[in-house]
């Protein structure tokens, strides 16, 4: 079981690879990326930052409560902060079980867990030069 | 007692600040160091009840600070 938050491209078949083990006979992976169009906006990137002391502790437990609840201990997180361009990866998880089941359904609670609780911001920044973050008031 | 409250995202926007440093009661409660905060720039429209973090983790608002602790401001969050 690995988490991190990173500031460098994320390789997702080292992830996949990281988490094969002969005992599995299913790994999924979830790779989110930067997509060109938000809220009818053309967008060119997004400025991942992060808390990152509480971001990296807050991963460390959604992947042991995946592992605890689905039943592996072969679960690998990468979050992205920085620049992130448009098609690029900004989050990777990845999850190997004996079964496919259990491997996507971790997969997907994992993700869901990312957005509701780990301190992360995103600054979208448009092709006419403005810049905003997304899902706040200010 | 002195606190260097952290702040990220539009909250260290809207403060022009990355920490502020406020002064509560030695029995100040979360929502004291949020009130305290709030006061520091009222233009700044934080919201009453912004997500906090005590420590690395997430607080309520009647969770006693003590001097040494790490409080921060958590804008509503938007990983993924």
């Amino acid at each position: 079981m690995r988490t991190a938050i990173v500031s460098a491209p994320i390789d997702v078949a080292a992830l996949t690879a990281e988490v094969a083990a002969p005992a599995n006979g299913a790994v999924s992976l979830f790779v989110g990326t930067v997509r060109d169009v938000n809220d009818g906006r053309a967008v060119t990137g997004i400025e991942y930052s992060a808390y990152s002391a509480m971001a990296e502790r807050e991963l460390d437990e959604i992947a042991r409560e995946a592992g605890a609840r689905y039943g592996t201990t072969h679960v690998v997180v990468e979050h992205r902060t920085g620049y992130v361009a448009l098609g690029a990866a900004s989050v990777a998880i990845a999850v190997a079980h004996a079964h496919r089941g259990p491997a996507m359904d971790a997969t997907r609670w994992i993700i869901e867990q990312i957005k509701e609780r780990v301190p992360i911001w995103k600054m979208e920044h448009y092709v006419d030069g403005a810049r905003e973050w997304v899902g706040q008031q200010s | 007692m002195t606190l260097d409250v952290l702040l990220f995202a539009s909250y260290a926007d809207a403060l022009g600040a990355r920490s502020v440093r406020v002064v509560v009661a030695d029995d100040a409660r979360v929502a004291d160091v949020v009130r305290a905060v709030r006061a520091l720039a009222p233009e700044a429209a934080l919201p009453e009840r912004p997500l906090v973090a005590v420590n690395h983790r997430y607080a309520k608002g009647d969770q006693l600070v003590q001097g040494t602790d790490e409080v921060a401001l958590i804008p509503p969050v938007a990983g993924g």
